[in-house]
């Protein structure tokens, strides 16, 4: 089973080179999808050893993991497994999700939910059930952590899923899009590791608003 | 007739003609000419003989003609602000595809 690791990054040459050392044990390669950035994060991944995809602008991730999946398809890989640039993700967990495709998934995600949101702040609990409640009320599609980044899918899931959205809005389209294939989704339990450093990436109240509205639209002219 | 009422005839008309140029230049699809040709007549209509919005704000149930042009003209505006902002998402798309293959382009001149 080929096993790729796709790493969507945007300006994380700080963090990039210490996810890569960790995650590489236990994949075949990485993907890593440099979006646009204006700092070395792609110089940084390709000495590091992974196959860098770079975006001449910054697309968002959804555009990021877009990109990442067709790299993977040409590569031949069998499973594709999307985690964080910014260390938010545990990489000794990814035999959780090999577990899962073993058992028959097509989708695993990683749901933090099922961790009790340990060490995730307040404000950060109450948009991830937001997001969930959205994802499910636009696109029928219920899991307990719709906003993970950390995920895997199987070669065929890659070649059903069709991603049309360029942003944040992503994490959902990936969820509702398992749904409409009817693909075999199952969540297993991850750790939520926060630092300061990845604390101060994450979504503004304002920008939870504009995806919302883009996915509404995303549903709507589906 | 008032000059607000001609200032809005000229400007129908002014408008229809810009509109006819774009549709022969190919800038305008048929589609869009056509509603764009009526949002207009129906505009210097309405400018002209006011009592046609008075007579709608009769049927409809609203008091006065003027207050029917402006729900009216809301509507549109919604409508219209909301076929925009499907365009817009169109054309992040499309530029997202363009991007991508520049990215698998270099990748693969790179092996």
């Amino acid at each position: 089973m080929k096993m790729f690791a796709l790493i969507p990054a945007y300006n994380e040459e700080t963090t990039i080179a210490d996810v890569l050392t960790r995650t590489r044990p236990y994949v075949d390669g990485v993907i890593v999808v440099d979006d646009g950035s204006s700092d070395r994060t792609a110089e940084i991944a390709g000495v590091h050893g992974a196959t860098v995809m770079s975006h001449v602008i910054n697309r968002g991730l959804g555009a990021a993991i877009g990109t990442g999946f067709a790299a993977a398809q040409s590569l031949g890989a069998d499973v594709v497994v999307t985690l964080d640039a910014d260390g938010q993700h545990d990489p000794t967990e990814i035999k959780k999700f090999v577990e899962g495709i073993e058992k028959g998934a097509d989708v695993v995600i990683g749901s933090r939910m099922l961790t009790g949101f340990v060490g995730m702040p307040v404000h950060r609990r109450v948009a991830q059930v937001v997001g969930n409640l959205v994802t499910f009320f636009l696109f029928g599609a219920w899991v307990t952590d719709s906003q993970s980044g950390f995920r895997a899918f199987t070669k065929h899931a890659l070649s059903k899923i069709q991603i049309k959205t360029n942003r944040m809005e992503v994490s959902s389209e990936l969820i509702a899009e398992a749904k409409r294939n009817g693909l075999i989704l199952v969540e297993v339990p991850i750790q939520a590791i926060y630092t300061e450093y990845s604390l101060s990436k994450g979504q503004s109240f304002f920008v939870g608003i504009k995806t919302l509205l883009k996915l509404v639209v995303r549903r709507l002219t589906r | 007739m008032s000059i607000i009422q001609m200032l809005i005839i000229v400007f129908a008309l002014f408008a229809v003609t810009r509109t006819v140029l774009q549709f022969k230049k190919g800038a305008v699809s048929r589609h869009w000419l056509l509603f764009w040709i009526l949002f207009w007549v129906g505009a210097g209509t309405v400018a002209a003989l006011p009592q046609t919005a008075d007579t709608l704000a009769h049927i409809v149930g609203v008091g006065r003609g003027a207050d029917v042009v402006i729900y009216l003209s809301l509507i549109v505006i919604f409508y219209l602000i909301f076929r925009l902002y499907v365009k817009i998402e169109q054309v992040e798309g499309e530029i997202t595809k363009l991007v991508r293959k520049l990215a698998i382009d270099e990748l693969d001149k790179k092996n």
